[in-house]
């Protein structure tokens, strides 16, 4: 029957051509590369353009509020202190929020229910931002300074102590109302991460917890949180860099002032972003230019120290649960 | 099913933990459990055994209604607790749950320390002294098997241990809350075979004190570690006996098939 006898020598096989692998694994680190020399280029050139101001004020720079093109004295005081007000009041509006929304959306919401909503989520974030920065301006901030600023004043604003920070007239436009619009800017990229780890968290685990006889709010608050801790601080972090990082909107309702004499949130104030939008294509040439080019890489330290302490603060949170 | 109906009253000898009369279950329209009625012994091992998708998970889920969880299942019918109907509209799930501790396939530490895995469930439901406190969390350990080895790191966080001794961690964590009955489904599908004989010995030493229902593969498991045996095929409860008799002297055709590996 089988007359033919089986070879059993092994068959010709085909070099292996390692040509590919070391083209695609080249080109590869040669992209990673790239991000890494883009980055140095970027500090590089803010820190030789910013050289003038550096030299003129030092350290200085950082704590005068001075900002004076005419007789070319510039201090960055404000800037840092409406960019890092705005954001906190985002941060603290947003990240409750968007808890709120991811906790519904993984876990509270009827199945169809579920999908317009996320959906409705993701779109708020394809919102341009001018669009939020005129709405701000022409909607939110009249109806700010008419109902909501009132009503604070005469709550919170009653309170000792916090109660400096909200007072003063009425304005509609400044700090409270630029952080309130970047509130809702970030709401939508911290609630969508929130709820893509949320997702992601194992049903058995889940279910472990459920099985122990927890409510819905102890699952995911003593149980999903802590072990999606990583997504959801990298959620913030993402909300909180576009916070920092905004231009145009805050640039609509933030008052573009570099004058501050009260606590109060209500004040117009200023940003780094909107101080550089505002004055930048009118700067001269010389001290002015290179000061707002120093408050470009401050913005830029502060957003690598928030990168910091966010990781620093995960290592804690990590150190807290005993690993 | 007549079989099982009728051998309901013979089964078991001691008094009754937990009994299914007429239950029904549904997935969506597709009934899953097709009426299933019998009764599980007090302080003994109950196994269900039978083939993938035969419903044996299912059943046991039911227990502790963990079905609740997801909208589109629904039970009809009557499990009783302590001749209690656990699913009367008026049972309360988060209650019912510390009644009736579960054990996963896989070992499921939260994201705590050795010490909090443990403390937590406790203290959802009771208010205890940082002293009762710690005085439970020993005893969960040591009655789980897994004291010696963790007393000295009980800060560590549980996900540090290994396979075996997390899953040893989730039985201590559900035995903590001093449940009447453990549900324990295919709790050694992901762990070695050491760690397997060490949950078994711990689940024959856990009856003393827990009425137990084990989900398992592994038909000798069932056959080491459970009294009785209940083997379910396609939504079915095709035969319920004493462990060894059935295993020995089955009285159903399909079961025969099943233990002697001639089918599942």
């Amino acid at each position: 029957m089988n007359s033919r006898p089986i070879d059993t020598a092994p068959p010709v096989r085909k070099p292996v051509n390692q040509m590919g692998s070391r083209i695609f694994g080249g080109l590869s680190m040669l992209f990673a590369l790239l991000a890494l020399i883009l980055l140095a280029g970027i500090i590089v050139a803010l820190t030789i353009e910013s050289m003038p101001s550096l030299k003129a004020f030092g350290p200085a720079f950082l704590f005068s509020s001075e900002w004076n093109p005419p007789a070319e004295q510039f201090g960055a005081l404000i800037p840092i202190y409406g960019t890092l007000v705005t954001s906190i009041i985002a941060l603290v509006i947003a990240v409750p929020v968007s808890f709120g929304i991811a906790l519904f959306l993984t876990e509270l919401s009827p199945l169809w229910l579920r999908r317009p909503l996320g959906t409705a989520v993701e779109l708020l974030a394809a919102v341009p931002s001018i669009v939020f920065g005129m709405w701000g301006l022409l909607v939110f901030a009249p109806i700010f300074a008419e109902y909501i600023q009132p009503l604070l004043a005469a709550t919170l604003g009653k309170l000792p102590f916090i109660g400096q920070l909200f007072s003063g007239p009425s304005l509609g436009i400044g700090l409270l109302c630029a952080g309130v619009i970047l509130a809702v800017m970030i709401i939508p990229y911290i609630a969508s991460v929130m709820r893509d780890v949320f997702e992601v968290t194992p049903a058995m685990l889940k279910e472990s917890a459920y099985g122990l006889g927890c409510t819905t709010w102890e699952v995911m608050w003593r149980v999903v949180l802590p072990y999606t801790k990583n997504g959801v601080v990298g959620g913030i972090m993402l909300g909180l860099g576009r916070a920092l990082g905004e231009t145009m909107a805050v640039t609509f309702v933030i008052g573009n002032t570099n004058f501050l004499s009260t606590a109060s949130l209500f004040a117009p104030g200023n940003s780094i972003t909107s101080a550089l939008a505002n004055e930048f294509a009118e700067a001269e040439r010389g001290l002015h230019t290179a000061s707002l080019m120093e408050l470009g890489l401050i913005l830029f330290v502060i957003t690598l120290i928030v990168l910091v302490l966010s990781k620093l603060l995960l290592l804690r949170l990590s150190a807290n649960e005993g690993r | 099913m007549q079989a099982a109906n009728q051998s309901k009253q013979s089964v078991i000898t001691g008094p009754t933990q937990i009994a299914f009369r007429n239950f029904n279950f549904y997935y969506g329209e597709f009934l899953a459990l097709k009426n299933i009625n019998f009764e599980m012994e007090k302080n003994k091992v109950t196994a269900f055994i039978g083939p993938s998708g035969c419903g044996k998970s299912t059943l046991l889920r039911t227990i502790n209604r963990m079905y609740d969880l997801y909208p589109n299942q629904r039970a009809e019918g009557e499990i009783l607790l302590n001749n209690e109907n656990l699913l009367s509209p008026k049972v309360d799930v988060t209650t019912l749950r510390a009644r009736v501790g579960m054990v996963f396939q896989k070992p499921t530490p939260f994201p705590m320390s050795i010490f909090d895995n443990i403390a937590f469930g406790v203290s959802l439901h009771e208010k205890l002294s940082r002293a009762e406190l710690e005085e439970r969390v020993q005893w969960a350990l040591v009655k789980a098997a897994l004291w010696p080895e963790v007393k000295d790191k009980l800060h560590q966080s549980g996900m540090s241990l290994s396979g075996g001794q997390q899953q040893r961690l989730c039985i201590a964590r559900g035995i903590a809350v001093k449940p009447e009955v453990l549900l324990l489904d295919e709790p050694t599908s992901a762990l070695d075979p050491i760690s397997t004989s060490r949950i078994e010995e711990l689940v024959i030493e856990l009856k003393n004190d827990f009425t137990i229902v084990i989900v398992t593969h592994n038909m000798q498991q069932a056959a080491r570690i459970s009294d009785y045996t209940a083997y379910m095929y396609l939504g079915e409860l095709i035969e319920y006996g004493v462990t060894d008799e059935l295993f020995l002297r089955p009285k159903k055709k399909e079961t025969e098939d099943y233990i002697t590996g001639r089918f599942g």
